[in-house]
């Protein structure tokens, strides 16, 4: 990981650390606070916690989001503070819906300028945010929405097992991860198992992204906690919980980088200091597998 | 039998629901509603989450939109493009949730931030999916606390519109969806006037009289010709919500 952030993440970039509550890649987020990584345009749907606190680390110049709040738990409050300039920021907003943030990487994965939707009438959205306009449909006339594609620097994707080429499967909540890793310049694949090809092989539909597309392979088991990782290991919602009074302390949340990022050398050693994540330990449901004979 | 506001307002929420309609779900008041009628009246209820999982069902509560638990034993697992493009653009949700910091006269329901947009007083998460299903699905229905300061006459910000945006309605706006065309409160049902697109008091609870409902809204609230009456929870409602779907009372609280 270390080697994988050194070589593709840059100050000054713009990140897209993707995952829907499911395979959001922590690992990658504190490498990359430790690496004191500065000046970046942070993107994703939800911000989650891991930008929670790379904004608390200063990683972030701006952010480009459409949901910032701590999922089922509370709010994200290293963000409010720099948004409601209670001692934090500034920082940069560029805020659109899901809709929206999807739709921008739709239009940066087909290499197009941008993307249509049918959203955003009545809403104040287009206000606060001038990159959302709209456009005449040249074929029935309808005024439609659009967004600016979005194509990241680098983007980081977590996933359940991947070969050395970085040919990565992925179960369970797929968010957006295919088409930010299409939209990058640079695609970083963390896995929980690295595995022989021939099981890739074995179940081609599996894969979300193909090697092609990857730059780096880390392998990074429990790389997604306080995340889940279907089929390994389930949310550690008492940490999504646990957040609320973290962040809402400057200092609290202060001592928790200090001691969970910049105290540990990699992921291995958080691991180590979180104590016991087998209590996460996944339970076992099996799918009855396909026949790919012909 | 007693019950708390939060317990008759999934009861309300789930009676709105008709057997074999597919519903966009959210987390909270929203999923135990969704359950209820799934494990009552609607049992051939779809439930989609904006995470992508499509005829989810879940076998513990849900903590969030993107809980393991609706992966496992549903019919399909989407990426979100398709959840966007393929089920809510393409007009297959017919009733979405909605809840919000703010919910005005016309249903316009505000997740974004209180106050001015470039220095708010308080920065809520914004709009997730909200704005796309109060375009989109069918109808919705919006759940929500009365409070003065939850039901303001404008809201400060329309992050999910309703039915008149400042001025315009949906029909000229092009919107396909029928809007917030029902507001679940903690004392009573608001519905949409179809002309106005104004918000009217449709029902009151068991016991609630009409000035503590007027006392939580800010503007001067009508109310429809005739009052619908509102059964409370049943002992069976009570029993699944608190035994089966809420255990822990983690929705359930107040």
């Amino acid at each position: 990981m270390r080697e994988a952030v050194a070589a593709h993440v840059h100050d000054g970039d713009t990140v897209v650390i993707e995952g829907f509550t499911h395979l959001i890649c922590f690992a990658a987020g504190h490498e990359i606070i430790r690496q004191r990584r500065r000046e970046l345009t942070l993107c994703r749907l939800t911000p989650d916690l891991i930008y929670d606190q790379m904004i608390a680390a200063g990683c972030a110049r701006k952010l480009v989001f459409s949901w910032a709040g701590n999922p089922g738990a509370g709010s994200l409050h290293a963000f409010r503070r720099a948004v409601e300039r209670k001692g934090g920021g500034p920082l940069e907003l560029e805020e659109y819906s899901h809709f929206g943030m999807v739709a921008r990487l739709c239009a940066g994965a087909a290499r197009l300028p941008f993307w249509t939707l049918r959203d955003y009438m009545g809403t104040d959205l287009p206000a606060a945010n001038p990159s959302i306009r709209t456009i005449e449909c040249p074929y029935t006339g309808e005024v439609l929405a659009t967004v600016p594609a979005l194509n990241p620097d680098v983007t980081i994707v977590h996933a359940q097992r991947a070969d050395a080429e970085g040919n990565a499967q992925i179960w369970g909540l797929l968010g957006v991860q295919k088409e930010a890793a299409f939209a990058s310049r640079r695609v970083i694949v963390v896995v929980e198992e690295l595995v022989d090809q021939s099981v890739i092989r074995g179940d081609p539909n599996r894969t979300l992204i193909p090697g092609l597309a990857v730059d780096a392979v880390v392998v990074e088991p429990w790389g997604a906690h306080p995340s889940y990782a279907q089929g390994y290991y389930d949310r550690d919602n008492e940490f999504y919980v646990g957040w609320e009074e973290i962040s809402r302390d400057p200092a609290a949340l202060e001592r928790y980088l200090e001691a969970m990022v910049y105290g540990v050398p990699d992921r291995t050693g958080y691991v180590e200091k979180c104590g016991d994540l087998e209590r996460l330990r996944a339970g076992s449901r099996v799918c009855a597998g396909v026949n790919y004979g012909y | 039998m007693t019950y708390s506001p939060a317990e008759m307002m999934a009861v309300v929420a789930a009676r709105e629901l008709r057997d074999g309609e597919v519903v966009f779900v959210g987390i909270g008041l929203p999923n135990l509603a969704c359950n209820l009628a799934r494990a009552t009246h609607a049992p051939r209820l779809l439930l989609i989450y904006e995470s992508g999982a499509v005829g989810a069902e879940p076998e513990r509560l849900p903590v969030s939109i993107g809980d393991p638990s609706l992966v496992t034993g549903s019919l399909m697992v989407s990426g979100m493009a398709d959840v966007f493009q393929c089920l809510l653009q393409n007009g297959r949700i017919e009733v979405g949730f909605l809840g919000g910091a703010q919910i005005d006269r016309y249903g316009n329901i505000n997740t974004t931030v209180v106050g001015d947009y470039a220095r708010p007083t308080v920065r809520l998460p914004g709009s997730g999916g909200a704005a796309e299903i109060a375009i989109h699905a069918r109808r919705t229905v919006a759940i929500s606390r009365l409070s003065r300061r939850a039901f303001p006459e404008a809201v400060d910000f329309i992050t999910s519109p309703g039915h008149r945006m400042r001025g315009r309605g949906r029909r000229e706006l092009g919107m396909p969806g029928a809007g917030p065309v029902k507001v679940v409160t903690d004392k009573g049902v608001l519905e949409v006037e179809p002309d106005s697109g104004e918000l009217l008091l449709s029902a009151l609870y068991p016991g609630v009289a009409l000035e503590e409902v007027r006392a939580g809204v800010g503007w001067p609230l009508r109310c429809r010709a005739a009052l619908d009456t509102i059964d409370p929870p049943t002992a069976r409602e009570l029993h699944l919500l608190r035994e089966v779907l809420d255990p822990q009372r983690l929705f359930l609280k107040a």
